[in-house]
């Protein structure tokens, strides 16, 4: 009962779906190692169910949900977005989930709330990423957004893709999908939502304040330190074409520019 | 340890055949699309690897010779070193090619701008003047100086594992493996400890 093709590209001949074979064995999330296959390798050990996610912080309705109750009272429908890795590759992804603004709505948030920090779960027994001695990541992974960015009709949190139950290399049960953000911002296995007043710190931007911002607004303009951000490789790609694009301005979801609007976007990269 | 010409000779085949198989591997894992979305990322980062192995291991021929005194060592040290270049080569040309699709401009702006690539380049740069005055005419030619030159390797190494390094982003162990190899063959080029890796090889009976 899922509104099928709810969001699609605006011409799909550009933005062809990517296989799911891909989507499913090209994956960063660090958990599982630093190895593009590893989370495809190493993720099946993750056990998704039962699974609650505590929302908390400035809210009037805190509380240890139920994956299925956070998720039950919305309408699930599928969301076709381009994802652009701040790697400088990209590709487009069939999602399965609700709008975030669902959930932050039904937590009621209070008025001084301004921010929405989430968190990673922490199971080192399952998850060999967080057993290395030399991780730089201070565990549990975190992200943030604005209130408004998380309220904005794009922000999604996804429990599927490709038309079933997300995989677990891809972030399962629960993860967060802002198209118009690089997607380290698309945190994932999330366990807890907290409605905040500052902006948390979130992990990238802690290991590396130089390379990585808070807002991490896909932006052609501004070059991460090491490489150029003005294309990307769109994938799956050949050894003789590399596949290269242009880059826009949020991804091309021109729709949350108003979000930014008189801000200093070299400033606040 | 005595060694026949003709075993030797055996022994510098299989080498070359060992080093060659890597390629031929993920050659064939490309060729059968095994190689996930990014066939030429996959490429770049195996070469890479590829060629830092090569160098620690070209680099502990020299221990391993005065540890065990077998000829053999010594015998592949040349082939190792031009491996590693060629290795290093690949690495470079599948970034020109399959990453910068052969955008020279892209390549320059990169030089000019980080630090990893200019870091990596010089490293190259350092096997590629090893690599040419590899033969015995330059042997021959350089005299004394060839040792000198030579000597290059020592800076290619740290330069290769700070490239390395500028890399790395979530983790660094696989680094800090790599890291500590190179400091232990480096260590051991310290007359103090070679010196003795004669007399312990004999102790564990490996001469």
């Amino acid at each position: 009962d899922a509104r099928w093709d709810a969001v699609v590209p605006a011409d799909p001949s550009k933005d062809k779906t990517t296989p799911f074979e891909d989507a499913t064995h090209y994956n960063n999330f660090f958990e599982f190692g630093t190895d593009k296959d590893d989370p495809a390798a190493r993720a099946g050990q993750l056990t998704t169910a039962p699974w609650s996610v505590t929302v908390d912080g400035l809210v009037n309705a805190p509380g240890a949900i139920a994956l299925e109750d956070l998720i039950g009272p919305s309408q699930l429908e599928e969301r076709i977005y381009r994802l652009r890795c701040v790697e400088a590759w990209s590709m487009v992804i069939p999602w399965l989930g609700i709008p975030l603004a669902d959930v932050i709505k039904r937590a009621d948030p209070k008025s001084e709330a301004r921010y929405v920090r989430f968190e990673t779960l922490v199971r080192p027994e399952e998850m060999p990423g967080q057993r290395s001695r030399f991780g730089l990541i201070d565990w549990p992974y975190v992200e943030g957004l604005r209130l408004d960015e998380a309220m904005h009709p794009l922000a999604f949190l996804a429990v599927g893709n490709y038309g079933r139950v997300l995989p677990n290399q891809n972030g399962a049960p629960l993860r967060l999908v802002v198209p118009w953000k690089y997607g380290f911002k698309s945190i994932k296995s999330i366990v807890r939502i907290s409605l905040v007043k500052d902006a948390p710190m979130n992990s990238w931007q802690q290991i590396a304040p130089n390379e990585y911002g808070f807002y991490a607004n896909v932006n052609p303009d501004v070059d991460h330190p090491r490489w150029s951000q003005s294309t990307e490789r769109r994938l799956p790609n050949s050894l003789f074409s590399p596949n290269r694009i242009d880059t826009r301005l949020f991804n091309g979801y021109d729709e949350v520019a108003n979000l930014y609007a008189g801000m200093d976007l070299r400033k606040h990269f | 340890m005595q060694t026949s010409p003709r075993l030797i000779l055996l022994w510098r085949v299989l080498v070359f055949f060992a080093a060659l198989s890597p390629l031929g591997y993920w050659s064939a894992q490309v060729a059968l699309g095994h190689a996930g979305p990014e066939p030429g990322q996959y490429l770049l980062l195996k070469f890479g690897l590829c060629a830092l192995v090569l160098l620690l291991l070209t680099l502990a021929l020299t221990p391993l010779t005065r540890l065990t005194g077998w000829r053999g060592f010594t015998a592949i040290r040349r082939q190792l070193g031009l491996w590693c270049f060629a290795y290093a080569l690949l690495h470079l040309t599948s970034y020109v090619l399959f990453i910068l699709g052969l955008d020279v401009s892209l390549l320059w702006d990169d030089i000019q701008r980080r630090p990893y690539i200019i870091v990596g380049a010089l490293a190259l740069l350092g096997l590629l003047v090893m690599a040419v005055t590899s033969n015995r005419v330059s042997m021959r030619r350089l005299g004394k100086r060839w040792k000198r030159v030579h000597s290059l390797v020592y800076g290619v190494l740290l330069l290769v594992l700070l490239h390395f390094f500028w890399v790395v982003r979530a983790d660094m162990a696989e680094w800090a493996g790599y890291a500590l190899a190179g400091a232990a063959l480096l260590l051991l080029r310290l007359d103090a400890l070679s010196r003795r890796l004669p007399a312990l090889g004999r102790r564990l009976r490996l001469r």
